[in-house]
Order: structure tokens, then C-alpha cells, then sequence
């Protein structure tokens, strides 16, 4: 019962996906075997939060990572492998209903950073997790994730432009 | 938290092709061109001052990068823009999908830790 399944490894990894629900929103779920208090506490604790957030199979290292969860408190995070090359993340809670639901901003960016949602959904004593990024414009999600360009500079900036300028002629012909 | 600008997460080869091709400005600049209107091989080699020749071995690499695609019609070789962009869509999710996965595949095993730490404290209170 209860006991074999608490045996069994936890490696039966669950689904991930990933979908662009609409030109400005993207959504992402998955499942968690446990409750979503726990879920929740992962996320909203720094010293939980920093051992998952980066993960090392992608050469990300998170040095410090400071949140104050509450609606209007800042979060900032920052990445780097030495400290002489860092960058920043950070914005503000603008929902945190524990345990169902937590909303923040992402202000690096300026004014192109996306609103992040996330729902904890419990049933059966797991955690259906929904994070839903809204995005003030296309052209931003279209930017997100494109690149290289902050990691590899100037150059690789000059290459996305290049793409994008191609892609929204392309597009409009 | 936008850590996917922060990222390199091309696939590599063809990553490698793409800015290959793309280091030379003339190759920047045909690009261009043929975001413009499709054009031959003759009328791309005029406007950039160049031989045939010259001008057949840029697009080969572009051809080769998928970022323009060539059809010969006749004796005219025409060039558009290739179907780069479009798996560009596709690599698009695949990246957000592939950082979300590693990321909740690392809360997997915090939220594991939290849960056995969770029933081990709650025996103790009960014994």
C-alpha cells in the first residue's frame, strides 16, 4: 500500500510540458508526488529554493538567492560561475496565497519582463503544478529564451537582432 | 527569473552553422536581401560586387546552415529564405521545455527530502 509506494524510487520522473497558449502567454505543468504545502515551502524558502532553481545539468549557478514573500516584497536572485560575472533577477510578489498560488514580476528586464503565476493544485495527496508567464508583448516571449545573447555577448546580440529582423520580414511577406 | 536569456542552450551543430554563416557580412547582407524578395544567384553576385563563383559558395553555406534554400528554375538558381525559422519555433519550446523539466526534476528530490523529513517529524510527535 502506502509503504510500497514510498519504496519505490521517485525516479519515475513526471511530464513536463511546455505550451504558448496564446502571443504573449506561456504555460507550463507538471505533476509532484507529494502535497502541495511542500511544494509550496520548495519554492517560497531560499535555502530550498536555491538547490533546485539552477540546476547544474545546465551549467547554471545560482550564488544567492534573497525572497521576502509577501505581496509587494522583492525577490533577487543571482547567477554566475565567478563573481566578477554575475547577473541579476529580480522583481516583486504581487500575489502569495500560501500553499495555491504565488505571482511575481520579473523587473530585470525593464519593462518587457513577463508576470509569473504559479497555481498548486493537491489532489490525492499530490501537486499538479500550473506556471503561467504572461508577457506584456509578442515581440518579448518571441525574445525570451532566444539566446545566447546575454551569455555570449555582443555578438550572438547582433545575430538574434539579424533573426529577428529576418523572421519579421519573413513573417510578413 | 528569465534565466532562459541567460542561456546557452542551442543545439550545437547547428548552432555552430548558423553563426558561421553569419560572421560574414555579406552573408548578413544577402540575408537581408532575400528578406527583401527572393533573388537569383546573378542578381545577388552584381549587387554585392561579386563573381559568380564567389557569390554561389556564400549561399552554399547559408544553404547549409537552413537559413536559405535554393531552387534552380532553368538556368536561374533562385534563393529565398529558408525553413530556419520555423525550427526556430520548435527549438523555441524545446528550450523553456528542457529548462522547466531539469529544474522540476531537481524539486523532485527537494520536495522528496521535505516529505520523508515531514513523516519521519510527524512519527516522532506521535511516539
Amino acid at each position: 500500500m502506502d509503504a510500497k509506494r514510498e519504496s519505490e524510487p521517485a525516479s519515475a520522473k513526471m511530464r513536463t510540458t511546455v505550451e504558448r497558449t496564446s502571443e504573449r502567454e506561456l504555460v507550463v505543468t507538471r505533476t509532484f508526488n507529494a502535497p502541495a504545502r511542500i511544494v509550496f515551502e520548495a519554492w517560497t524558502t531560499p535555502d530550498l529554493f536555491i538547490r533546485w532553481w539552477a540546476p547544474k545539468s545546465l551549467g547554471m549557478v545560482l550564488r544567492s538567492c534573497e525572497m521576502d514573500v509577501r505581496v509587494g516584497g522583492g525577490y533577487r536572485l543571482v547567477f554566475g560561475a565567478d563573481a566578477s560575472n554575475t547577473h541579476a533577477f529580480f522583481g516583486r510578489y504581487v500575489e502569495v496565497k500560501p500553499h495555491t498560488r504565488l505571482a511575481w514580476t520579473n523587473d530585470e528586464g525593464g519593462d518587457e519582463g513577463p508576470v509569473t503565476t504559479v497555481t498548486f493544485e493537491e489532489k490525492g495527496g499530490r501537486t499538479l503544478l500550473v506556471l503561467h508567464e504572461l508577457y506584456p508583448s509578442k515581440d518579448a516571449l518571441d525574445a525570451a529564451g532566444t539566446g545566447a545573447a546575454d551569455a555570449l555577448g555582443e555578438t550572438f546580440e547582433q545575430l538574434d537582432e539579424l533573426l529577428v529582423r529576418l523572421g519579421g520580414r519573413a513573417g510578413r511577406s | 527569473m528569465l534565466i532562459l536569456n541567460y542561456m546557452v542552450q542551442y543545439p550545437q551543430t547547428r548552432f555552430d552553422a548558423s553563426f558561421a554563416a553569419l560572421s560574414d557580412a555579406t552573408r548578413r547582407g544577402v540575408l537581408e536581401q532575400l528578406g527583401r524578395a527572393d533573388a537569383s544567384i546573378t542578381d545577388l553576385a552584381e549587387k554585392f560586387h561579386m563573381t559568380l563563383t564567389g557569390m554561389k559558395k556564400h549561399v552554399g553555406v547559408l544553404e547549409r546552415a537552413g537559413l536559405v534554400t535554393t531552387k534552380k528554375v532553368g538556368r536561374v538558381r533562385t534563393c529565398r529564405l529558408g525553413l530556419h525559422r520555423l525550427e526556430e519555433e520548435a527549438a523555441w519550446i524545446e528550450r523553456h521545455r528542457r529548462l522547466w523539466a531539469a529544474r522540476f526534476d531537481e524539486l523532485d528530490k527537494v520536495v522528496e527530502d521535505l516529505h520523508r523529513k515531514e513523516k519521519v517529524d510527524g512519527r516522532k510527535k506521535r511516539e
